[in-house]
């Protein structure tokens, strides 16, 4: 399995009675004026990027960065800057084997969208040839509240975007680009990625039936990109193998990512102690985001709409984040494993089971959450790099599924290469 | 009163088959519906018992196919399309009534073709801007912040014969998806700011225009009675005093003998 340890670069000191009451969002409506410091923000970006650089250093297979606009959630506003700050600091550093999973760049509110295959072909060369493309539809607060884009327009202008870039990766002539959100003259994109024909694709996404379907029928992988576990993924993920399988595609756990937040220490009760108030600043601070921000009418196609509202709680368990976390506390997140916080031990034997239920091949995992320290971060990450990651490294390796979605000259078997090492 | 008959009319312009819902006898009234959708109420009823009621429905709402919307690409086929509609329905000058949506609706329609209008009630319409008094982000806000924001007085029964749901799931999944849907084809053409370009073209509308407006209405305030009356010629402005966003359903009893004098007059 490939594992990437993923940041949302939070801002880790908003106020103990945050959000006071009748704050609708910590997303678009948090004032920065009573709540940023930018000389925090200078740590934060910093704390980040060593956080990151720590885990490339412990051997993770990707650093993943997203993008995300107006709120204490997670403030890169474009994850190509920090991709780049990465893409070079990797290689003097000789952490080659990493790779940057991008998670991504939201092309359906970038105009024109060929600057993301600009931004990406720049990455991907830095690096040399270690980009994954990730092209996430963007939530809809970002893309339709702060970046304005009209909710109905969001998902197609995804799409056009995406068949522009691939195009722009590819074309051996030049074209013009005459689509129903984007018009270009001519289009001779420079520089071009490394990766030949182009980076691997990975298209995040929350739970719309009609992402499944554009990733089988495309042959992309999926990230679902949950707050809320592998037990309440299930549901989600079996229904994503159904539809592959409906449209004729293999079980490679490979098609499939997960995203999960992983806190670690010594033992259970220590990880609680030590873990269990940033678990609850970051699902009832930094989550306090409701529905009609996350998908505004016209966000979700009607298909998948419907899909959701007669599934009901089977689907998806939280409707209202802003108001349906609030009661629970750390305890009962740990209990419900929307978090996976423990020993060593604990932490590998649940992501392992939670990897084969759900039959994903890549993980990604969260280890600064919410208010966590850097000094708490970086000893996550290594215990994590040291005691969990190894063991997760194996899982898959002894089927055999090739992994068609990761950088070429990254594609390795980490149990071949870990005994040519030992030897 | 007889239930409404629909009307199904292909249009050349985005491929789009219309649907129109026809009601009540006497002479022609082109009704507009709101954002959430088209709906029938004891406001259109009232109108059928002395017009033949034309309702069409805006693309991928009500009767339509959901997916019809995504071919409307601007403001401008939108109007061609209800240009074309009119056209099928052979109304040369017709009286409309539009409401919120449906009143920025009706008023693009008389400035687009001032002399297809021969009369226009616009209740608590959509389509201006001021700073001082933005209309109230309606997309963005929880069912519960939606309804509260529409009605003044939530608990009267007419408020809440209209907000009254099956008691089926399944019916109000779909009921609400509808709602849902019907709420982003609409704001496709008002989204993120309601003020694209329409100040500019209400110079053009000679219609007789009547502007009814809740005075308390919480989702576009009464201020902008007047900035649609500076804007038309021969309009004028009736405030129907403790009444929110929707007249037609708080205050019928007022509602209806404004609209039907001025439809006489």
């Amino acid at each position: 399995m490939n594992v990437t340890m993923f940041h949302f670069m939070p801002y880790r000191d908003l106020p103990a009675d945050f959000p006071p009451k009748g704050l609708a969002s910590s997303w678009i409506d948090a004032p920065w004026w009573e709540y940023g410091n930018a000389d925090k923000v200078t740590d934060c970006y910093n704390w980040a990027l060593d956080e990151l650089m720590l885990a490339a250093k412990l051997g993770f297979d990707g650093l993943g960065t997203n993008e995300h606009h107006q709120n204490p959630y997670g403030f890169m506003c474009n994850p190509n800057l920090f991709g780049a700050i990465l893409a070079k600091m990797t290689r003097d550093q000789g952490f080659e084997q990493v790779a940057l999973v991008q998670l991504g760049a939201t092309i359906s509110s970038t105009s024109p969208p060929i600057r993301i295959a600009e931004e990406y072909a720049v990455l991907d060369c830095i690096s040399g040839g270690r980009l994954v493309a990730g092209l996430p539809t963007g939530l809809g607060n970002d893309v339709s509240i702060s970046y304005g884009i009209t909710p109905m327009e969001h998902r197609e202008r995804w799409r056009e975007g995406i068949d522009l870039m691939l195009k722009a990766w590819t074309a051996k002539e030049f074209f013009a680009w005459n689509g129903k959100y984007f018009q270009l003259p001519k289009v001779n994109l420079w520089p071009r990625p490394v990766q030949d024909p182009h980076p691997p694709v990975l298209i995040p996404g929350a739970a719309s039936s009609s992402t499944w379907d554009y990733c089988h029928d495309r042959n992309f992988p999926y990230a679902y990109l949950s707050y809320f576990g592998g037990k309440s993924a299930e549901q989600v993920m079996d229904r994503f193998w159904a539809r592959a399988a409906t449209k004729g595609k293999d079980a490679n756990p490979y098609r499939a990512s997960f995203l999960q937040i992983v806190g670690v220490a010594e033992t259970d009760r220590r990880a609680e102690e030590e873990y269990g108030k940033h678990v609850e600043y970051f699902y009832h601070k930094l989550l306090h985001l409701p529905t009609g921000y996350i998908s505004p009418p016209g966000n979700a196609d009607y298909k998948s709409l419907l899909n959701i509202l007669m599934s009901g709680k089977e689907l998806l368990q939280y409707g209202d984040l802003s108001i349906e976390l609030k009661p629970l506390k750390a305890k009962d997140m740990i209990e419900k494993e929307f978090v996976v916080i423990g020993s060593p031990a604990t932490v590998r034997e649940k992501l392992e089971a939670m990897a084969k239920r759900l039959n994903v091949g890549h993980l990604m995992v969260a280890l600064q959450f919410g208010s966590m320290p850097h000094a708490q971060a970086k000893k996550n990450i290594e215990l994590f790099g040291r005691e969990v990651l190894p063991h997760l490294q194996n899982l898959w390796e002894d089927q055999p599924w090739e992994n068609h979605w990761w950088p070429k000259r990254l594609r390795k078997r980490h149990s071949r290469q870990r005994e040519m090492a030992s030897a | 009163m007889a239930s409404p008959a629909t009307r199904t009319i292909p249009i050349r312009h985005c491929n789009f088959e219309a649907k129109v819902k026809v009601g009540g006898s006497g002479p022609p009234l082109l009704y507009l519906h709101p954002a959430g959708g088209p709906l029938w109420d004891p406001f259109i009823e009232g109108l059928c018992e002395r017009h033949t009621v034309y309702a069409p429905h805006h693309p991928g709402t009500g009767e339509t196919v959901r997916e019809s919307i995504y071919a409307v690409e601007s403001l401008w086929d939108l109007i061609l399309i209800y240009d074309e509609i009119l056209d099928a329905l052979e109304l040369t000058s017709v009286p409309v009534v539009g409401t919120s949506f449906g009143g920025m609706m009706a008023c693009e329609l008389a400035a687009h073709r001032p002399e297809r209008i021969s009369k226009m009630i616009l209740l608590d319409p959509i389509g201006l801007w001021r700073e001082d008094a933005p209309v109230a982000p309606y997309m963005l806000m929880p069912p519960e912040q939606l309804v509260a924001t529409l009605y003044k007085h939530l608990d009267a029964p007419a408020v809440q014969a209209a907000l009254q749901m099956p008691s089926d799931p399944k019916q109000v999944a779909v009921i609400v998806a509808d709602l849902i849907w019907a709420l982003g084809a609409t704001g496709k053409f008002v989204w993120p700011i309601p003020d694209k370009g329409l100040k500019k073209r209400l110079h053009r509308v000679t219609a007789p225009t009547m502007i009814v407006w809740g005075e308390d209405d919480a989702l576009i305030s009464s201020v902008y009675a007047k900035e649609f009356a500076d804007r038309i010629a021969n309009a004028r402005i009736e405030i129907i005093k403790d009444c929110g966003h929707v007249p037609q359903v708080e205050r019928l009893d007022v509602l209806k003998p404004l609209v039907a004098k001025f439809l006489d007059s």
